[in-house]
């Protein structure tokens, strides 16, 4: 990846995770370990990889997204008012009885949302539904699926899986994030789900195995995946749950606990001068097409401010 | 009265018959293709049947997805399987961002027959019922199904539909200018003394309950509720006013479904006794279908009982 290209991601990326932990503290809730986890792979989909129009969120011909693990929808609604789709403003309202930001993706009031999920392992099977009506309808869109790795452990994951399979869908691209971590604790010690690529192999997937932070590495897996033809791909993405806030990394008292005050002070601080790191390092190369494309969208406007 | 067919071999021929017109009807189903009656459309057009295996929950939810891209689907299994296993999926992947899909539920209550309890679902109406902005439906005849098919084809948002198993008399055809419209019951027979409310294959034992009934001088006015939500209030109200007491009949737990949906509407805004006339929240078990409806009661002779205590319980 052109190191401009990067550094433009890497600001999105950065400003996901602000907005995301943003979010979780307005509302006093929700689930930021994962919504960090999944930053990065939300990021190269919909700035770089993914074929849609904010403008006309319902384009027949889009690519698709499922949030199958739902919970981290700070991260995706965070992507989606940056990349346009509805203003941010709307984001001080998730979870809340004022707004309809609810507290895992609603595709029928929040533009830019391909399904509601929520409930762990149902998102796989509507993505496997979208990618067969591509087929059935001869289009070439994308369908992408985001999966937690404590999320697998639901057997419609594995219906939906031999299904992928069974119709040859190599227009979906599943991504796992697996960030090792569920509620409860390990996924090692409350339903050990390794060797996940073994698993998928034998479900007639194509596994690449990425580093879910990586930008350029998650842009090429994306891009193996595209060329992978008569057979569903999935990207095991290893990651590090609560990832770009130091004291929640690696740890599942995360998962679904927002900071308080004192908690998110730090946390903001981390975040944010990531963010201005990002964009003091971006700028420098702001000739680039993909700047050009964020400053469109108003993320070069504010200087590391939300 | 006319032929003898299964609600679900009506069912079957109508998404065949209807495939042409509708290009965006898409059928799947998990492995039971031969016994839901949805392989005539499998055999005729096989590019849009899709068999999800045994695996209900994924069938529903990838039903959901291709509603989201403008398809038609209409996913079947037995209803034990697509109001009960895949519950949750149908609540959470098809009514909450209320997609398009036709849920359908064939064998049923406790008319499934030898295979017993495990397969005889008389929970179906209690369930799907309880999801906000699910449509209920289950039609009594061929005749009816074949129209309810078309309505639902042309409903656009999520519906459960009930298939029987058992063929069953045609007794839809007969009625003058009969046309069924989703929510609206038929009033098969007039009466004026009690009011029995029937769904699905009680519907033909109603009739033959009033028979019955007008032997002995009891004028039963018998009312074909195929859609259970929406609820045709207006209709259930009426019968209410005008025959001062209801029975309403079907296969299915006394719990959660038609009956209740009665209860609930007359107690609120016209009350008189209603009597709720069904499985006694029990069980099923194994037997030929006319034995095991007659082994719980489910008879004219049963539904006449029920009519005559209720009589007795009127103001």
């Amino acid at each position: 990846m052109e190191a401009r290209k990067l550094h433009t991601l890497e600001l999105a990326a950065a400003k996901i995770r602000s907005l995301a932990m943003d979010q979780v503290y307005t509302a006093a809730s929700g689930h930021i370990g994962g919504s960090l986890s999944v930053a990065d792979i939300l990021t190269v989909l919909y700035f770089d990889v993914m074929k849609v129009d904010p403008e006309n969120p319902q384009a027949p011909d889009r690519d698709r997204l499922v949030l199958s693990k739902g919970h981290t929808t700070p991260a995706l609604y965070a992507a989606l008012a940056l990349r346009g789709y509805f203003p941010k403003e709307e984001l001080k309202l998730f979870r809340s009885i004022r707004g309809h930001m609810s507290g895992h993706p609603d595709m029928v009031h929040v533009p830019g949302v391909d399904m509601s999920t929520g409930s762990l392992g149902q998102g796989i099977s509507a993505a496997v539904g979208m990618a067969l009506a591509g087929k059935i309808d001869r289009k070439d869109y994308r369908v992408y699926a985001v999966l937690g790795d404590g999320e697998i452990e639901e057997g419609q994951v594995w219906e939906a899986a031999m299904a992928a399979a069974k119709y040859r869908l190599d227009n979906l691209t599943a991504v796992v994030d697996v960030n090792g971590l569920q509620i409860d604790g390990s996924t090692a010690d409350v339903m050990p789900s390794e060797p996940l690529d073994k698993k998928f192999e034998a479900f007639n997937w194509n596994v690449i195995h990425v580093d879910g932070h990586d930008l350029a590495a998650l842009e090429d897996a994306f891009a193996q995946a595209a060329a992978c033809t008569g057979k569903p791909t999935v990207l095991l993405a290893g990651t590090v749950k609560g990832k770009g806030v130091s004291f929640m990394e690696n740890d599942a008292g995360w998962h679904g606990k927002a900071p308080n005050e004192e908690q998110y002070a730090v946390a903001r601080e981390e975040l944010r001068n990531r963010v201005r790191i990002c964009t003091d390092v971006a700028a420098v190369d702001s000739m680039d097409d993909a700047v050009e494309v964020l400053e469109e969208l108003g993320l070069m406007d504010e200087e590391g401010e939300n | 009265m006319g032929e003898k067919i299964a609600t679900r071999a009506a069912y079957g021929k109508a998404i065949v018959d209807l495939a042409e017109k509708y290009p965006e009807l898409v059928v799947l189903d998990a492995d039971l293709a031969s016994a839901t009656k949805t392989d005539g459309f499998a055999k005729a057009y096989p590019d849009r049947f899709f068999d999800m295996g045994i695996a209900e929950c994924d069938m529903v939810g990838v039903a959901a997805g291709l509603a989201t891209c403008g398809k038609k689907p209409f996913a079947n299994t037995f209803a034990m399987f697509a109001a009960g296993r895949a519950f949750e999926q149908v609540r959470n992947s098809v009514a909450y961002p209320h997609l398009n899909v036709k849920v359908v539920g064939s064998h049923g209550g406790l008319s499934v027959g030898e295979d017993g309890a495990t397969h005889q679902c008389c929970e179906d109406f209690a369930t799907m019922r309880s999801i906000p902005g699910m449509v209920v439906c289950c039609p009594c005849d061929g005749n009816e199904m074949t129209q309810a098919v078309q309505a639902l084809i042309d409903y656009d948002g999520p519906a459960y539909l009930r298939l029987g198993r058992l063929a069953v008399e045609t007794v839809t055809d007969a009625i003058p200018g009969y046309k069924f419209e989703l929510g609206k019951g038929v009033t098969l027979r007039p009466g004026k003394d009690v009011t029995i409310i029937a769904v699905g294959l009680m519907v033909q034992k109603a009739l033959a309950a009033a028979e019955l009934l007008a032997q002995e001088g009891v004028d039963a006015r018998v009312i074909d509720m195929h859609t259970i939500k929406p609820l045709d209030e207006k209709l259930v109200l009426r019968a209410a006013r005008e025959t001062g007491c209801i029975v309403t009949t079907e296969e299915h737990n006394i719990i959660g479904g038609l009956g209740e949906a009665v209860c609930a509407c007359v107690s609120a805004k016209c009350p008189v006794p209603v009597l709720r006339h069904g499985v006694e929240d029990v069980f099923g078990r194994s037997g030929k279908a006319e034995q095991v409806l007659e082994h719980y009661g489910l008879t004219a002779e049963g539904i006449a009982d029920k009519v005559r205590r209720a009589m007795e319980l009127k103001f």
